[in-house]
C-alpha cells in the first residue's frame, strides 16, 4: 500500500511541470478567452452573456472569407510541403549512405539557425521590386521592368513551404528508414514498377510519418504570422493577423478571443478529417514524430 | 535435352578492387534443385542477385529460359526471388501478398482471387488468406513466401538462405517441405546456402563456391565422396585434415608422413609430386574403431590412439583420439551397434581407414605445414 502511494507520488512530481505548464500556459488562458468569447460590452465596464461575437464573424462577409482562405491556402501550404519533402526525405533515407545522409540532414536543418524574422527578411531582400531577383529577371532580358515578386499569394506559399519543410523532413525520415529495402526489391521483383511500389509499399508503410509530417505543418501554417503578414503584406489576407487586429489595434478582446477559437476549431476539424481520410489513429501517428 | 532454365557465361562482378564472382560458367537444368554453397562473403550472394537483376555483371552473360538477360529489369525477368528475411508485406494480408504479382500482371480480380487462393491451398495454407502476415508462424511465412513467387510460374525461383532465420527443428522440417514443394511443382530451383546439411539434403546438384569461384559442380554424392578440391573436401561434411610431405607416389595411393613422424596412406587427386606438401583428408564414418588390433581389416595400416573425449548424438555419435605418437586429434564415427557405448577417455585403441577411402591433394598455398 505504502508503496504504492509513493510511487505515485514520484509519478505525479515527475509530472508536474508538464501538468503546471499544460495548466497556467494553455488551459487556464485558454478558459479565460472562452468566456472571453461569450460577452458582449453593453457599457463601461458592463458585460453580458451573448453569442454576438460568433454572429459577427457569420455576418461579416470579411471575417469568413479570410478563415476560409487561410484554410485553402494552408492546406495547399502542406501538400506543396509534402511534394518537396518526400524527394528529399528519400534521399536521406534510402539513397545517400552515411556521411551524406547526415550532411543532407543539416543542410535543411541549418536555416533554423537564423530566427523566422531574419530568414523571412531574407526573401524580402530577395524578392521585393528593387531586389536581387527581379534585377537578375531584367539583367537576363525576361522582363523589361523589375517586378513586384512581393505580396502574392505564390510568394506567401514560398515562404510557408520554406520555413515548414525541416517539420516533414524529419517524421518522413524516420518513417522511411524503418521501411526494409528487401520489401522494395521483392515488389521489384514480383513485376512492380517505381509507381507501383510508390503506391503500394512506400506510401502504406510511410502514411504515418507523412500524416504527422502533415499534421505539424498544417497546424504550424495555419497559426503563422510572421511569414504571411511580411510576405504578403496587405494583401496576405491571413486570419492569424485578424486576431492580432481585434486584440490589438481595436482592442476588442471579445472579437479576438472569438476568432481565437474558430481558428482552433478549424484546425481540430480539418487535423480530424486528414486522419479520417488516410484512415490512421491520431496514437500511432505521434509515435512516429 | 531440353534447354537448361539457367546458364551463366564467364559471369564477372568487381566491387572496387574486390572480385565478388570470377568469370563463372555453368547451367541448371529444367526442373532440377540447383545449390550454391559457400562461406560468407563468397560471391553467391552477388550471383544470386546478379541473376534475378539487381546488380548487372560487369562481364559475361547470365540467360534465362534460354533468352539472355541483359539489360532485362528485375520486374521483367521470368525469376522470382524468395529473400532472406522473406520480405512478406505487413501492408497487406497473406492473400493479397500472394495475389500481389499477379495483380502487376494485370490478371483480372477473379483470376487473381482464384488462383492466389489454389497456391495457398497447395502450400497448406487454404484458410490464411485473410490473415495479417504478423499472425503466421515461421514456418508458415516461409510457404507464404514461397507460395507468392511460385503463384506467377516462373521459369526460375531463387531462394536466399531462406532457412537461415528459423530455429534448428523448424529448418530440418523446412528443408524436407522445401524439397517436396519443388518435386511436386517441377519449378527450378536456385538455392543458395552457407549450410551443407541443406545443399547436400536438398540438391539435385551443387556448385561449392569459394573466392568468386566454383570449386567443384556436381551431384551432393560427387561432393561427399569425390572431393576435387581440399577446400571442398574440408568444407563439405566432417573431415579429418593431415597436412604432411609425400614420401612416395607411384600408383593411386600416396604414402605421405607429417612432419613429426605419423604416416598414413590416402588416393591421389590430381598431380601429385613426390616429396611435395599435401593435405589429406579421412571421413570419420571411413575410420574404423576396434579395441584390439586383430578385429580391424587384415589388408588397411593400423594406427593407435587413445580416447580424448566421446561425443554422444545419437545416430551421429563420435570419438575424438589423439594419434599414439603424435597426439594429433582424430575423429572416428561410432558404429551403431552399441559396442563402444563403454568406451572412455584415456582409454587405448587402434583404427585403420581404407587408404583408397581417404583423398590427398596438394596443399594450397600458404597452407603448408599448418594443421586444421
Amino acid at each position: 500500500m505504502d508503496s504504492r502511494w509513493h510511487g505515485r507520488l514520484a509519478l505525479g512530481l515527475l509530472l508536474a511541470p508538464a501538468l503546471l505548464w499544460l495548466g497556467a500556459l494553455i488551459i487556464l488562458p485558454h478558459v479565460d478567452l472562452a468566456v472571453l468569447s461569450f460577452r458582449e460590452r453593453v457599457g463601461p465596464r458592463q458585460y453580458a452573456a451573448s453569442l454576438t461575437q460568433y454572429r459577427t464573424f457569420f455576418a461579416e462577409p470579411l471575417y469568413w472569407h479570410v478563415f476560409l482562405r487561410t484554410a485553402v491556402m494552408s492546406v495547399i501550404a502542406t501538400l506543396l510541403t509534402l511534394l518537396l519533402a518526400f524527394p528529399i526525405a528519400w534521399i536521406i533515407a534510402k539513397l545517400a549512405r552515411g556521411r551524406a545522409g547526415s550532411l543532407l540532414f543539416i543542410i535543411c536543418l541549418i536555416p533554423f539557425w537564423v530566427s523566422e524574422t531574419v530568414r523571412t527578411l531574407g526573401w524580402m531582400i530577395l524578392l521585393r521590386e528593387s531586389g536581387v531577383l527581379p534585377a537578375l529577371l531584367v539583367k537576363l532580358g525576361l522582363t523589361a521592368m523589375p517586378v513586384e515578386l512581393l505580396y502574392r499569394d505564390a510568394t506567401i506559399l514560398v515562404g510557408l513551404v520554406y520555413t515548414s519543410l525541416l517539420f516533414m523532413v524529419v517524421p518522413l525520415v524516420s518513417s522511411l528508414e524503418s521501411l526494409d529495402n528487401s520489401l522494395i526489391e521483392a515488389a521489384y521483383d514480383l513485376g512492380a514498377g517505381g509507381f507501383s511500389i510508390l503506391r503500394s509499399i512506400v506510401i502504406p508503410h510511410a502514411a504515418p510519418g507523412i500524416t504527422a509530417g502533415c499534421i505539424v505543418v498544417f497546424m504550424l501554417t495555419l497559426g503563422n504570422y510572421l511569414t504571411p503578414t511580411l510576405l504578403g503584406g496587405k494583401n496576405s489576407q491571413w486570419f492569424t493577423e485578424q486576431i492580432y487586429t481585434q486584440f490589438i489595434t481595436r482592442f476588442n478582446w471579445e472579437q479576438g478571443a472569438a476568432f481565437g477559437f474558430l481558428l482552433l476549431a478549424l484546425s481540430t476539424a480539418l487535423v480530424i478529417l486528414g486522419l479520417a481520410v488516410s484512415g490512421q489513429r491520431f496514437g500511432d501517428v505521434m509515435r512516429r514524430t | 535435352m531440353s534447354t537448361p532454365d539457367l546458364v551463366a557465361d564467364a559471369v564477372v562482378k568487381r566491387f572496387a578492387d574486390h572480385l565478388a564472382v570470377d568469370s563463372l560458367s555453368f547451367s541448371v537444368e529444367r526442373g532440377s534443385f540447383f545449390s550454391i554453397l559457400g562461406p560468407s562473403g563468397c560471391g553467391k550472394t552477388t550471383l544470386l542477385r546478379m541473376i534475378a537483376g539487381f546488380i548487372a555483371p560487369d562481364g559475361g552473360d547470365i540467360a534465362i529460359g534460354g533468352k539472355s538477360m541483359r539489360d532485362v529489369p528485375p520486374n521483367r525477368r521470368p525469376v522470382n526471388m524468395v529473400f532472406q528475411q522473406l520480405a512478406l508485406f505487413p501492408m497487406m494480408s497473406v492473400g493479397e501478398n500472394v495475389a500481389f504479382g499477379l495483380a502487376r500482371r494485370g490478371t483480372p480480380k477473379a483470376e487473381r482471387l482464384r488462383r492466389s487462393n489454389a497456391m495457398l491451398e497447395r502450400v497448406g495454407l487454404g484458410n490464411a488468406a485473410d490473415k495479417r502476415v504478423d499472425e503466421l508462424s515461421g514456418g508458415q511465412r516461409q510457404r507464404v513466401a514461397i507460395a507468392r513467387s511460385l503463384v506467377l510460374e516462373p521459369t526460375l525461383l531463387l531462394l536466399d538462405e531462406p532457412l537461415g532465420a528459423l530455429d534448428l527443428k523448424l529448418r530440418e522440417h523446412m528443408k524436407i517441405e522445401l524439397k517436396q514443394l519443388q518435386a511436386s511443382f517441377g519449378t527450378t530451383f536456385v538455392y543458395i546456402t552457407h549450410d551443407q546439411s541443406e545443399a547436400l539434403v536438398l540438391s539435385d546438384h551443387v556448385g561449392v563456391m569459394s573466392h568468386g569461384r566454383f570449386e567443384q559442380l556436381g551431384t551432393p554424392q560427387d561432393l561427399y565422396y569425390r572431393p576435387q578440391t581440399p577446400f571442398v573436401a574440408g568444407f563439405v561434411g566432417a573431415n579429418n585434415r593431415i597436412v604432411g610431405r609425400t614420401t612416395q607416389t607411384d600408383g593411386a595411393i600416396a604414402e605421405i608422413a607429417t612432419a613429426d613422424g605419423w604416416s598414413v596412406r590416402a588416393l591421389k587427386i590430381g598431380a601429385i609430386a613426390a616429396g611435395s606438401a599435401v593435405e589429406v583428408f579421412v571421413r570419420p564414418e571411413v575410420a574404423i574403431l576396434a579395441r584390439s588390433e586383430a578385429q580391424l581389416p587384415p589388408d588397411q595400416p593400423r594406427h593407435a590412439g587413445e580416447v580424448q573425449s566421446v561425443l554422444f548424438d545419437g545416430a551421429n555419435s563420435a570419438v575424438l583420439l589423439q594419434e599414439a605418437r603424435t597426439r594429433r586429434e582424430f575423429r572416428i564415427a561410432l558404429p551403431q551397434t552399441g559396442q563402444f557405448s563403454d568406451l572412455k577417455p584415456q582409454e587405448k585403441v587402434v583404427f585403420s581407414f581404407d587408404p583408397s577411402r581417404a583423398v590427398c591433394f596438394a596443399a594450397r598455398s600458404g597452407t603448408e605445414g599448418q594443421d586444421a
